[in-house]
């Protein structure tokens, strides 16, 4: 297990990751989409308003080429459903060079060190109002990378297209210029009431439906300037 | 026991100290740090007193205080996570966001885990204990929305997680299991609760988290509040005790400390 994921080369100052990932949940204009005619349904009664956050502890970070493992066994299942697959939902992430708290839209990419994949795993759920951390949380769920990506040399970050591949087979191609929130525009309304440092990285947020992966199937997000991120799906020993 | 804390140009280890008050025979708190200067709490900047990994919280962890929100109970626990940023140390002030009409402190037993656990059975669990400490974990009500509860912007604000003052070392709490707590906002009494009362228990919580995330020293545990939580406005003194652990104190502050 990589502990902070500190050995993801990163050229351009903090030049590490500080471990602190959070993603945005309902960013994209698929993911909102799926889940529109329920906006107004209990138990949610309203569409989000601030940015949707989660912790992605430092247990789930790992590097390109890390397996990522299917739970055990139905006893640890969400449910009580027996696992077979997991979500790879692949994110552009935003990795943080200045200190940014409070910034302002037309500010916030001068707070931007530059960019990495994030393959955001979850077991899937279809429940949104308190999922358990279960679901996304688990050992090895975060692989980043392959690099950090400077800024410098991503000509614009809202029109970026990550590819997803399994088994070599194209199975997702995402735009960031679909996210609700652009990169600028969720670092503002993030940092308005949390304060990003140095090395923390925001994963953007991921277009839905996200694509299943099974034990023994290999997972690869590729996106133009930053690489490709790949990894295993192993079943749990 | 022990705390972090800043003084004169450093980061320091203290420990607690009977300073003697002056000439009228009443003793007052105080600290000594690890180079032998004896200083009075206000004379330094309190850290977290351990350096924090992972913060997991638990939500709606006593009876009473789910009853409170009119919450009906699940079959696991309520877990969610916070990130670095939200931490502040004993004595710091907390910012309320002037639009907002409910923001409340949390007192909370802090559980700090000094081994890696990973699938540890109940039996085994307070071995991967470290200690404990007092936390505070403010919640903005307004800010409360139904999509992943409970959402970062009403749990995860800047400065809004204290912990402290003292880490404590797991061998002088002889029973975690019954401390009491309690609150008081400008030293009236608002919060009272024992930790008999946890729905789920420390060795339970252990056994549950590490059954899916590896535990590592420093990770943190939040293991709830009881009822009786009442807004704060700025101005208003914070003080959280558990037994044994100290007084944990924060001030409220307005926007206008944070040029908002």
């Amino acid at each position: 297990m990589a502990v902070l994921g500190a050995e993801i080369p990163v050229d351009v100052a903090p030049f590490r990751l500080s471990g602190t990932v959070y993603g945005t949940l309902l960013n994209h204009r698929s993911a909102l989409a799926a889940l529109a005619d329920k906006f107004a349904l209990p138990p949610y009664n309203a569409p989000p308003r601030a940015p949707i956050l989660y912790v992605k502890p430092r247990n789930t970070l790992a590097m390109c080429g890390d397996a990522v493992e299917v739970p055990p066994s139905a006893a640890e299942a969400a449910c009580g459903v027996e696992i077979a697959e997991l979500e790879a939902a692949a994110c552009l992430g935003i990795v943080i060079g200045r200190t940014a708290c409070h910034v302002s839209e037309d500010k916030a990419l001068d707070h931007v060190a530059g960019f990495l994949i994030v393959n955001d795993v979850s077991i899937p759920h279809s429940n949104y109002y308190r999922p358990s951390v279960r679901y996304k949380a688990r050992d090895g769920f975060c692989p980043l990378g392959p690099k950090v990506t400077a800024r410098a040399r991503v000509a614009d970050p809202d029109a970026l297209t990550l590819r997803t591949y399994v088994d070599g087979i194209l199975v997702q191609t995402m735009s960031t210029a679909d996210l609700i929130r652009s990169v600028a525009r969720l670092l503002a309304d993030v940092t308005e009431f949390m304060t990003l440092a140095p090395g923390d990285v925001l994963a953007a947020g991921a277009a839905a439906p996200a694509p299943r992966v099974r034990a023994g199937q290999t997972v690869a997000i590729e996106a133009d300037a930053l690489g490709t991120l790949t990894n295993p799906i192993v079943a749990s020993a | 026991m022990r705390a972090r804390v800043a003084y004169a140009g450093a980061l320091h280890e203290a420990t607690p100290l009977d300073r003697p008050g002056g000439g009228s025979g009443v003793r007052l708190p105080g600290l000594r740090l690890a180079d032998g200067r004896v200083l009075a709490e206000e004379e330094v900047i309190w850290l977290p007193p351990f350096e924090v990994g992972t913060v997991i919280a638990l939500g709606l962890n006593y009876a009473d205080h789910a009853k409170e929100l009119a919450f009906k109970s699940q079959d696991e626990p309520l877990v969610f996570l916070k990130g670095p940023g939200t931490l502040l140390g004993h004595r710091g002030a907390t910012r309320r966001p002037a639009e907002v009409s409910f923001m409340h402190y949390e007192c909370e037993l802090a559980v700090i885990i000094g081994r890696r656990a990973k699938r540890v059975a109940r039996a085994h669990a307070m071995q991967h204990v470290a200690g404990y400490c007092i936390a505070n974990d403010y919640a903005v009500r307004d800010y409360l929305e139904n999509w992943y509860r409970p959402n970062l912007r009403a749990k995860n604000r800047d400065g809004a997680t204290v912990l402290g003052p003292w880490f404590v070392d797991a061998q002088d709490v002889a029973d975690p299991a019954n401390l009491n707590l309690r609150t008081f906002v400008n030293g009236s009494l608002t919060q009272q609760g024992n930790t008999r009362d946890l729905i789920y228990d420390i060795p339970y919580l252990i056994e549950y988290l590490s059954s899916f995330m590896t535990l590592s020293s420093g990770d943190v545990i939040l293991t709830g509040t009881p009822e009786g939580v009442v807004n704060v406005m700025p101005g208003d003194d914070v003080v959280c005790e558990i037994d044994g652990l100290g007084r944990l104190k924060n001030t409220i502050v307005a926007d206008a400390s944070f040029a908002r």
